[in-house]
């Protein structure tokens, strides 16, 4: 398992992080168990529509930022 | 009716509520619906990937409560507009608190980044409602810029202050051709009709029922203070004098 062929680097609200190579958005939620209602993904600095989730496909080397409501005043 | 009107839509309530700092989502809810508020304000941040929790969202009727993202973390104009396009993404409506806070210990407003995020913003569709020190011309200047409120705070955010800025809130409310909400430092009812009576539209609190024992209580006791001093602005305060005016007859007394 030292190839990695199979996996991509992303950084996600700052961290590297590993995840499989050809994933989605809709894939990666998936695996950090979110829910895509309650979240706003940036893509390399570009928000990306909640409805194209499942289409758009992510590449090695991504900076994603995962965000959501909180409370504040 | 006395109605609140903000970008034409009308509102009965002239308090919002800040959702933050409860010690829990109940308590959030017992405040938000004790005070009667129908704005809320929530706040964008990172979710922890490794601990994700529910959403705040699944505790708020968004039937009941306009959602109200600030923009809050946002050191200046760039990042104000990037927060509020991601809450806009979030699915909601296109309002927003604009808030620029580069200074940490006083978390007082940047108005050049403030007036710069709102020009964009106003442009961009959003409906903005800055906050900002309680400076009359920096006011002026965003209405100029088509924003839909100005929000003037009463004393820096938390500190439970009342209404340390009521000369120059005067002087703004004194030329605003939209609503002005007092926001920040309000930390007792009697503060928010003080800010009433001066003739503000609405206020917004947020610390003051967090750390209350009873933050559906304290959202009763705002509420009424927010009407009380609305209904004593409508009806028209008295002046203050240096003499002291009998409210008795001067006449008649025993001893003439």
């Amino acid at each position: 398992m030292t190839e990695g062929n199979n996996n991509m680097q992303l950084t996600i609200n700052g961290k590297p992080t590993e995840t499989t190579a050809g994933s989605t958005i809709q894939n990666l939620l998936d695996q950090l168990r979110l829910d895509c209602r309650q979240v706003v993904v940036e893509r390399n600095r570009d928000i990306v529509p909640r409805q194209r989730f499942g289409e758009e496909v992510l590449a090695d080397g991504d900076t994603l930022e995962i965000v959501h409501f909180v409370g504040g005043g | 009716m006395d109605n609140l009107i903000i970008a034409n839509r009308t509102f009965r309530s002239r308090l919002m509520v800040g959702t933050g700092k409860f010690a829990s989502n109940a308590a959030m809810v017992a405040a938000m619906e004790g005070s009667g508020c129908e704005i809320v304000t929530v706040a964008l941040r990172r979710v922890d990937i490794d601990n994700p929790h529910d959403s705040i969202l699944a505790h708020i009727d968004r039937e009941k409560y306009l959602l109200l993202p600030n923009t809050s973390g946002a050191r200046d104009a760039e990042e104000a507009v990037r927060l509020a396009r991601l809450a806009r993404a979030a699915g909601c409506e296109p309002w927003v608190k604009l808030e620029v806070t580069p200074d940490p210990f006083y978390l007082l407003p940047d108005p050049i980044e403030t007036l710069k995020a709102a020009e964009i913003l106003v442009k961009d569709g959003f409906v903005v409602l800055p906050y900002i020190n309680a400076d009359p011309v920096l006011a002026k200047r965003l209405q100029e810029a088509g924003t839909a409120t100005v929000m003037p705070l009463g004393a820096p955010i938390g500190t439970n202050k009342g209404v340390r800025t009521r000369d120059s809130i005067a002087i703004i409310i004194e030329q605003a051709i939209v609503p002005v909400v007092v926001d920040a430092g309000l930390g007792a009812p009697s503060h928010a009709a003080e800010a009433m009576e001066m003739g503000a539209d609405a206020v917004l609190v947020n610390t003051a029922l967090a750390v209350a024992r009873d933050p559906g209580l304290m959202g009763q006791a705002f509420r009424k203070g927010v009407e009380a001093g609305r209904e004593a602005w409508l009806a028209g305060l008295g002046k203050q004098q240096d003499r002291a005016a009998a409210s008795s007859p001067l006449t008649g007394f025993l001893h003439n």
